[in-house]
């Protein structure tokens, strides 16, 4: 059995030749989604690169044991606007866009609830990039106290100067936090409210449940964290003495304001690319997706227990014992509905017809990889365990396992995927190929070194080490170095492809989901008259129409039986699938 | 299911296990080694994990890459798979299962604990604190005067354990041996001999780590936090600061000697007779040097506190 695919030709003609000063719009105030999707996408995408020049300063520095390439600052402060940037202006923001441009066209939405405010939020993110970047320049150099940003240190100030780096960090960071609250309302309001006729919350795709939950981590986590980083600007600043102990302040306090929010954090960050895999294994493995109910359930269970695990960050902070323990099987419980996810994707793929195309390669090397993180996950969440290797290496390899292997890989897997939607042309299959074996091979060969260094003992954020280190770190670095490699077939991939690659047709994946019912790239309102959804979200192989007949104009997935699909219409799916091999 | 296919299942679960076993075994050559009471428990506790996470990792990697080489669609295929939506036994199993081992292993990292916290003494007289083991408790946040008190905590039925006092400061340790009054920058400690450190900072937030030891604690200002190992292996080995403290956060480290009770005690007496002097500090050194240089980039960083004045340096 097959869902036939038709390509009604008119559609993606009409688009493809829009307007030649279309390209302005994506460099003004634009309050449609698919434009403010990808302004945060390659907004984010700039901010990734720098950070990643910023990586290899820090491998550069560490592939000698002495402190000899840049000066002990530079170093604490390259580490902590690593962090800084790869977070608040890599992960969190394409992850945004990617939600930005894809739930309103999941849900049958024309745009989200509040496009102005929507506008808005994005127009901060470069803002709190400037000012990450301007702290460059300020007496003292930029913050130098790690992206956790823990008092004393943090509020120890040597310059004196009221305009130093660790304010302007906080104060972006302030900001970057509103851009997310005005972000997550925008989000749940119009997955709540949005949402085309038939539309049922079972109805809807993982991809837009798991944006859906992140984005309530985001309401109920962020005050906390925006609240203590106020007050840590007030001790900055104003002298007061909420975390300073000199003064009688507590500085464990901070502690918890910071990790009540950024460890849900982590998953505002990781469901979203749950989602993103629930959404490609099915499409290439042409198979629906395993136990759907259960997997969207558990990306809501996943947002519930991500508020009560933030104390295993601070298992050695002199937490009391019996803290310790409620917190280690708090942290434990998540893998649960955790690997029912994993379990659900593997059955996804067993049995199904496996297409090995660019998308499904990184969605497949991000779920290997995340397996491991979630292994050591568990290692990590063991009170015993952590008393050794908590602050070592073994936790940078953990959560780059985590931030790279699976996040990351996430995130360019749902580039790879959308990219015909998003842009109205293929990608090159070949360099896609080519980028995904460079950063599966470099991710390993960059974080894989960082467990055994842990093991043995090397902490983190150090700027030299013992030399019994060395063998290992060299490895990391270069394997650092061949990631920082691996950006540019993607970037030449994504440039050519953009100006000059094979049109694309409205669904090239013969995919299922209100996406790809209308033209690649989609008009402005979306949908002409908003579509009635008639069947579950991944039917492949079940011959069910998505949306309601009389839609079936515009749409692309048209419900046929088998005898009449094996005649005209298969070229044309052919021919889709070709144009994306030349 | 065919009986067949029950046989190999089997076999792969039994090949999978040796397999993870074998992993679990070599985990251990992956650690430092082991001078403390307390390596041993966290050594077999990490072991433990590797052994069941390379099952899980083992089992899932295989289906997945089993899955992608024998199903993997050719060009021209452009049927679907077949349309299985769930199946409840299933959805059932893979949830229970990780229920169980998540109790298994928090159980098993539970008792570890307990034996770590069992083996420090003084428990008696914090029932109330059963769980709280004993090497991690914060005995006082009301200040410095702990820093001359803290002999006061030896009661006559500890007279077994070696206190002594760490003083960590930007960036540089100071190790006080009340009893014979000595202070060192290089810390001495008899082998198989329980020893309470009281952790104290004089400013920012430090952390207490020798990789050999296994344990980790914190140090917070304004508190002075009690923590207990026994080492077991005479040898030298090195104590680092675990916790970001600032510019020469990975410079701050120091010696750790562990030896016999005659060679420590004669250490001790060595020790006290020698007149205070200047210890090196290579922040301190590092700091200077970067005034003198003509090309810098003009970031202040927080100046190190003066070198430590002790009776023994290196």
């Amino acid at each position: 059995m097959t869902i036939n695919i038709e390509t009604t030709s008119n559609i993606s003609q009409s688009h493809h030749h829009q307007g030649e000063g279309d390209w302005k719009k994506y460099f003004g105030w634009s309050t449609d989604h698919k434009v403010i999707g990808i302004q945060y996408i390659v907004t984010a995408f700039m901010f990734f690169l720098v950070g990643g020049i910023f990586a290899m300063v820090i491998r550069g520095e560490l592939i000698t044991p002495e402190a000899d390439l840049v000066a002990r600052s530079v170093y604490n402060a390259m580490f902590t606007m690593h962090g800084s940037i790869m977070l608040f202006l890599w992960t969190f923001p394409i992850l945004v866009g990617l939600g930005n441009y894809l739930v309103p066209l999941m849900i049958g939405a024309q745009d989200m609830a509040f496009p102005r405010l929507n506008a808005a939020a994005f127009w901060m993110v470069p803002v709190v990039g400037i000012l990450m970047m301007a702290s460059f320049l300020v007496p003292g150099g930029p913050a130098q106290a790690g992206w956790w940003s823990y008092p004393p240190v943090s509020i120890q100030n040597p310059t004196g100067n009221l305009i130093n780096g660790e304010v302007i960090w906080l104060l972006a960071v302030a900001i970057s936090g509103v851009s997310s609250i005005m972000g997550a309302v925008n989000f749940v309001t119009t997955v709540v409210k949005m949402r085309a006729p038939g539309m049922g919350f079972f109805r809807m795709p993982i991809f837009v449940w798991a944006v859906f939950s992140a984005q309530i981590i985001q309401l109920f986590g962020l005050p906390a964290l925006t609240a203590g980083a106020v007050m840590l600007l007030f001790d900055l600043t104003a002298g007061t003495h909420f975390f300073d102990p000199s003064a009688g302040g507590d500085p464990v306090m901070f502690q918890h304001f910071f990790w009540f929010y950024s460890h849900p954090a982590v998953y505002v960050i990781i469901l979203p690319v749950f989602g993103i895999f629930s959404e490609i294994f099915p499409t290439h493995a042409r198979k629906p997706l395993f136990g759907y109910k259960i997997v969207a359930i558990s990306s809501m269970l996943i947002a519930g227990v991500s508020g009560l695990v933030w104390v295993h960050h601070m298992y050695v902070s002199g937490t009391p014992g019996w803290m310790r323990m409620i917190f280690m099987v708090s942290t434990m419980f998540v893998s649960v509905p955790t690997g029912i996810k994993v379990f659900a994707w593997v059955a996804t793929l067993w049995g199904g017809k496996i297409r090995l195309n660019t998308p499904m390669l990184f969605a497949l090397g991000g779920l290997i990889m995340f397996v491991f993180a979630g292994i050591t996950g568990i290692m990590l969440s063991s009170v015993p365990v952590d008393v050794h290797v908590n602050n070592t290496y073994f936790v940078v390899g953990h959560f780059h396992y985590v931030l790279y292997g699976t996040v990351t890989m996430g995130i360019y897997a749902a580039i790879y995927n959308w990219f015909p939607k998003m842009t109205g042309k293929m990608y090159s299959e070949g360099w896609g190929q080519l980028h995904f074996w460079l950063a599966f091979i470099g991710t390993n060969l960059n974080f894989l070194p960082m467990h055994p260094l842990g093991l043995h003992g090397m902490l983190r954020r150090v700027a030299s080490y013992a030399p019994e280190y060395t063998f290992w770190n060299v490895i990391a670095s270069l394997g650092g170095f061949l990631l920082g490699m691996s950006t540019l077939p993607f970037i030449i991939n994504m440039v050519a492809s953009w100006l000059d690659g094979e049109p694309a047709t409205a669904n090239p994946w013969r995919a299922i989901g209100l996406e790809w019912i209308v033209a690649s790239p989609p008009p402005h309102e979306n949908f002409d008259t908003i579509p009635v959804i008639i069947s579950e979200p991944y039917a492949y192989g079940m011959n069910k129409s998505l949306v309601l007949e009389q839609f079936q104009e515009e749409a692309v997935v048209i419900p046929q039986s088998l005898e009449e699909q094996s005649a005209g219409s298969d070229s044309e799916s052919l021919s889709a699938e070709n144009s994306r091999d030349k | 299911m065919k009986i067949r296919d029950i046989l190999i299942l089997i076999a792969i679960a039994i090949l999978l296990s040796a397999v993870s076993i074998q992993i679990g075994q070599w985990s251990y050559s992956w650690l430092p080694p082991q001078a403390s009471t307390e390596s041993g428990l966290i050594d077999n506790t990490i072991s433990f994990l590797v052994t069941l996470g390379s099952f899980i990792f083992l089992g899932v990697t295989g289906t997945v890459i089993y899955s992608v080489i024998l199903h993997r669609a050719s060009e021209e295929d452009l049927t679907d798979g077949l349309p299985i939506e769930g199946n409840i036994t299933l959805e059932v199993v893979w949830t229970v299962i990780p229920v169980f081992l998540v109790i298994w292993i928090a159980g098993y990292s539970y008792n570890i604990y307990q034996q770590m916290g069992i083996q420090a003494p003084g428990h008696g007289s914090h029932p109330n604190m059963l769980m709280d083991a004993a090497y991690a408790e914060t005995l006082n946040s009301s200040g410095k005067e702990n820093l001359e008190s803290s002999d006061s905590l030896v009661t006559p039925v500890e007279n077994t354990v070696e206190n002594i006092q760490v003083d960590a400061k930007q960036w540089a340790w100071v190790f006080r041996y009340p009893e014979s009054n000595v202070t060192s920058t290089e810390l001495h400690l008899p082998v198989n001999q329980r020893i309470r450190f009281a952790l104290q900072s004089e400013d920012v937030i430090h952390g207490f780590y020798v990789p050999a030891f296994r344990v980790k604690q914190d140090i917070v200002p304004n508190e002075t936090i009690n923590f207990e190992l026994t080492p077991t292996r005479i040898g030298e080995y090195r104590l680092s600061d675990s916790q970001y403290s600032g510019t020469y956060f990975a410079a701050m480290e120091a010696n750790v000697v562990v030896e016999s009770a005659e060679d420590y005690q004669k250490w001790l007496h060595q020790a006290a007779k020698q007149k205070p002097s200047i210890a090196n500090n290579q922040a301190a050194q590092e700091y200077a040097q970067n005034e003198q240089q003509e090309f810098q980039n003009g970031w202040q960083t927080v100046p190190p506190a003066a070198p430590p004045l002790v009776n023994y340096h290196t």
